[in-house]
């Protein structure tokens, strides 16, 4: 066992009855008003005793653990307990999970964003549990006499095998309630683990099959109304009039008003970005009335002037600039190349890459593209605000609570403990969440009625409202010597409106003559985080590129890539290489096995490798390829992951299998393209994503087994697969793809 | 205008005073705090809001109230009273959901389809579920759960 020094987050064991009231887990809370699944068995405790900010003990032994962190479909609900339970050694039946309140006092980093969710909150919920489990430990020492020492624990037991005795946790929970919390516990070895490691539901599954209100839509509370918006219908426009003289006598609609979602003087915070600001609002009784009464509103748009802002990101002032005019796709096309070809800043240099590449015998030179992309959550934009003079009561879907919370208050004038936004399941995130400008909207609308109203978007307003995976661009060029072997590796990745390099990422390291540049171009069309910033389009486009270098090198492309790794492992160059190669090196080599990647050579089947790390995390890919009727068909993907410990070995497999969906997808279908600053893209109609025809046929997911803490899986099976697939359709149709969605553009085969 | 509406729903009569041109999904998420039935995109392309007409799945954001008249209506809270249906439990058995949104879209389209076809193929399978979008990319847990309810012995 490891002894932890309590130091992260002290407060959050701290008992509950010496913290002020409120905030906890007491008082009516929608969230927490949903039955419980039918798979609970024991009755309710007829009293439950609080042993900390994570968890609660019924006298009976059911155990309430709050998951802190948002659920946006990565699991974490069911996932987080899981470290609280194992730490507390209690039988997982006995677990009711509860999403937790927003509490900063209470809980660290509630947010979900980054792959980070289960990284960062490893120690802290193991922790919660491994408290819990030492104050029912002395309160059973006491009641019995015995040594704490002596007594053990099992599956919500407590044990003192030399006298015999024996006591569910219910019986000790409300002494130990009353116990100091211990300034240092012990936590579990690894291979004592009994849930961690282990198979476990979604919490929620039940509740999700039967159609509970579990989503922020879903949402409702008395005399609440519905609003919904009009923004600009481009990009470089704003609102300059309404005419809603037609719309406000429309059945069921209470006023049609303008909002400034902020106000001019408002100091943007981290996830306030917005394209924009000034916007229409039609508020009802029902989305119906309100809808059409949207369609007879008549708003009259005007050219927005260029504007530059500053943003506070978690205390870094970050410049916005946005310029003015009416962007169009072919414009971008245009400066992405143009861009593509200027020299741009070197953010690392090995060696001399200038001279190596004058010494090269072949010299491989390739560009790759991506558009931008909305995220399309399948649950649009939507949030409930009920604002009184005294205080803001805000429920829905958001990626960070705790951020928005500052947002609000700061908008609203009114000190943050008297703002209380709670968390619902979200219908998706993928970065779309993190940014909360319907939130304040939302509040905003609801003190301008002094009523409650419930903010949705339709899928229109969400599509073309912007927050978009920016368009970039890369360029690589390779450097072969006579005996066919990399001396020199160029990137240059840029974008509108940012650069999705990654310069200390492989190959860097690998090749002693190396050089990675970036650039960008400003752009009045809003991007945000897209599930795996960044990676998202360069790992796709990188390893597309090594698999063309490892062909022209005549090598196979795993065995390239090894014997890359290889050489960074024993003798790496530069010393900020972000990666571990033999963790690296190790899933190339687990892909390559459990595909059979070496004997299986069915003439039929067309093979891509890719494997890519961010995140924290290590992913491999195999795709196998068929044609059917002259069209490549995905048969198969293998995957082979290192995020560390698997905490719930099924659920992420499942968060892998979608990722790698996800990928495909995106990289096959998914566009988003503008004519005179109009998105020409606003509905599934036009928006393609992935359907399930056009999904593998079949996915293998194999982890890594080590002791390693683990690190997040949302994202990292998500951007190598783009690189997979585009070298297994080169293999079957003889086409390499450079520029995502790979579908549009050319035929790919026959 | 708002006319008065008798609707057949999960087995039950509902009377509501809607405009006549009320899509049925708003009926139900607006009106009768029915909200498994999910608002996606409003033009039959996702088939979050997919509900049983007669048996038979449909898009209730097409479909108006004045077109339903008496048929009979089930939504996901209809499925079954015990959230036991075969496809249901299929769902859970292979732990389907991540988001969970467009889940229950899935399974009304997914039990209509084995109401007409109880051993369905993979080709079968995706022509039937063509029009049900899931961002989080669970196609292949929702295939291999279609074909566990298909070949459980409650489906009738």
């Amino acid at each position: 066992m490891k002894v932890a020094k309590i130091k992260i987050g002290r407060r959050s064991f701290i008992k509950s009855s010496t913290l002020a009231s409120g905030g906890m887990v007491l008082g009516f809370n929608w969230l927490m008003s949903c039955d419980m699944t039918p798979s609970q068995v024991k009755a309710l405790p007829k009293e439950w005793f609080k042993i900390n900010g994570f968890l609660k003990i019924g006298d009976n032994g059911l155990v309430t653990i709050m998951s802190p962190n948002p659920e946006i479909g990565q699991n974490v609900k069911t996932s987080m307990p899981m470290l609280v339970a194992e730490e507390l050694d209690t039988d997982w039946n006995d677990v009711i999970v509860e999403q937790a309140p927003l509490n900063t006092t209470l809980f660290k980093r509630q947010l979900a964003g980054g792959s980070q969710s289960i990284r960062q909150g490893w120690n802290s919920l193991r922790m919660a549990g491994a408290t819990a489990r030492a104050m029912l430990i002395e309160a059973a020492a006491k009641t019995w006499n015995v040594a704490a020492s002596e007594i053990t624990t099992s599956e919500g037991q407590l044990i003192h095998t030399l006298s015999g005795k024996q006591a569910g946790f219910g019986e000790m929970a409300s002494l130990a309630a009353t116990l100091e919390v211990p300034s240092e516990v012990k936590l579990k070895d690894v291979t004592d683990f009994k849930i961690i490691g282990s198979s476990r539901k979604n919490v929620d599954g039940s509740k999700i099959v039967t159609g509970k209100p579990l989503f922020g839509l879903d949402y409702k509370s008395e005399n609440m109304l519905i609003a919904m918006i009009v923004h600009p219908p481009a990009f470089g426009m704003k609102l300059k009039s309404i005419d809603d003289s037609k719309a406000k006598s429309m059945p069921g609609i209470e006023r049609v008003f303008t909002i400034k979602t902020h106000e001019s003087g408002y100091s943007l915070g981290a996830f306030d970005n917005d394209a924009f600001n000034e916007i229409a609002v039609l508020v009802g009784r029902s989305t119906w009335e309100v809808m059409q009464a949207k369609k007879e509103l008549i708003a009259e748009w005007e050219m927005a002037e260029a504007k530059v802002e500053e943003l506070n990101f978690f205390g870094r002032n970050i410049t916005v600039e946005t310029p003015a005019g009416l962007e169009s796709t072919a414009d971008h096309k245009r400066i992405l190349e143009k861009m593509s070809i200027k020299k741009a800043k070197v953010v690392r240099k090995d060696g001399n890459p200038e001279a190596a590449f004058k010494k090269a015998v072949t010299i491989i030179e390739r560009s790759y593209t991506c558009p931008f992309l909305a995220h399309n959550t399948m649950e649009p934009m939507n949030f409930y605000a009920d604002v009184t003079e005294e205080k803001a009561t805000l429920v829905g879907p958001i990626q960070t609570p705790e951020i928005m919370e500052q947002s609000v208050s700061k908008r609203l004038g009114m000190p943050v403990e008297n703002i209380d936004i709670q968390m619902t399941r979200m219908g998706g995130g993928f970065g779309r969440r993190l940014y909360g400008h319907f939130l304040t909207e939302a509040a905003v609308i609801s003190k301008e009625m002094k009523q409650p109203i419930k903010l949705v978007y339709s899928r229109e307003d969400d599509m073309t409202q912007g927050t978009y995976r920016p368009s970039y661009h890369a360029y690589y060029k390779a450097g072969l010597d006579e005996n066919k072997n990399l001396i020199a590796f160029q990137v240059r990745a840029g974008g509108i409106p940012e650069s999705p390099l990654a310069a200390n990422r492989f190959p860097a390291g690998a090749v002693e003559n190396y050089v990675a540049e970036e650039w960008s171009q400003v752009s009045n069309i809003t991007v945000g985080a897209f599930r795996a910033p960044r990676s998202n389009f360069i790992a796709g486009a990188e390893q597309a590129f090594l698999d063309e270098v490892a062909e022209a090198a005549g090598k196979d492309p795993i065995d390239f890539r090894l014997e890359l790794l290889t050489k960074a492992e024993s003798k790496p160059v530069g010393t900020n290489n972000d990666y571990v190669a033999s963790r690296y090196a190790g899933v190339l080599k687990l892909v390559k096995e459990k595909a059979a990647w070496s004997t299986n050579k069915n003439p039929d089947v067309f093979r891509g490798t890719a494997a890519y790390f961010c995140h924290n995390s290590y992913v491999a890919n195999v795709l196998d390829m068929i044609m059917v009727k002259g069209k490549p068909v995905v048969q198969k993907v293998y995957c082979a992951i290192d995020c560390g410990i698997v905490v719930n070995p099924d659920a992420a497999t499942n968060l892998a299998e979608g990722g790698l969906v996800d990928g495909i997808g995106h990289a096959m279908y998914s566009a988003m393209t503008f004519k005179d600053g109009v998105p020409e893209q606003n509905n599934f109609d036009t928006y393609r994503l992935i359907r399930h025809g056009e999904a593998p046929k079949e996915i293998e997911v194999h982890f890594v087994e080590n002791k390693i803490d683990p690190t997040g899986l949302g994202e990292p099976p998500f951007p190598p697969v783009m690189g997979a697939l585009a070298n297994a359709l080169y293999r079957a149709t003889g086409v390499r793809q450079y520029n995502q969605p790979f579908i549009t553009d050319k035929p790919l085969a026959g | 205008m708002l006319s008065h509406f008798k609707l057949n729903i999960n087995g039950k009569v509902r009377e509501v005073e809607v405009d006549p041109t009320t899509p049925i999904l708003w009926v139900l998420r607006d009106h009768l705090d029915l909200v498994g039935t999910k608002y996606g995109c409003g033009i039959a392309q996702c088939g979050a809001c997919t509900v049983h007409l007669n048996g038979v799945a449909v898009r209730s954001c097409q479909l108006p109230i004045s077109a339903v008249g008496s048929e009979k209506i089930t939504t996901i809270e209809g499925l079954s009273e015990e959230g036991d249906h075969p496809v249901q439990k299929a769902w859970l058995e292979h732990d389907v959901p991540q988001c969970g949104y467009c889940q229950a879209g899935q399974i009304m389209t997914a039990s209509a389809l084995l109401n007409q076809n109880t051993n369905p193929s993979d080709s079968d399978i995706d022509s039937a579920m063509h029009g049900n979008i899931c961002r989080c990319g669970t196609y292949t847990r929702i295939k291999a759960a279609i074909k566990t309810a298909a070949n459980s012995q409650d489906l009738n």
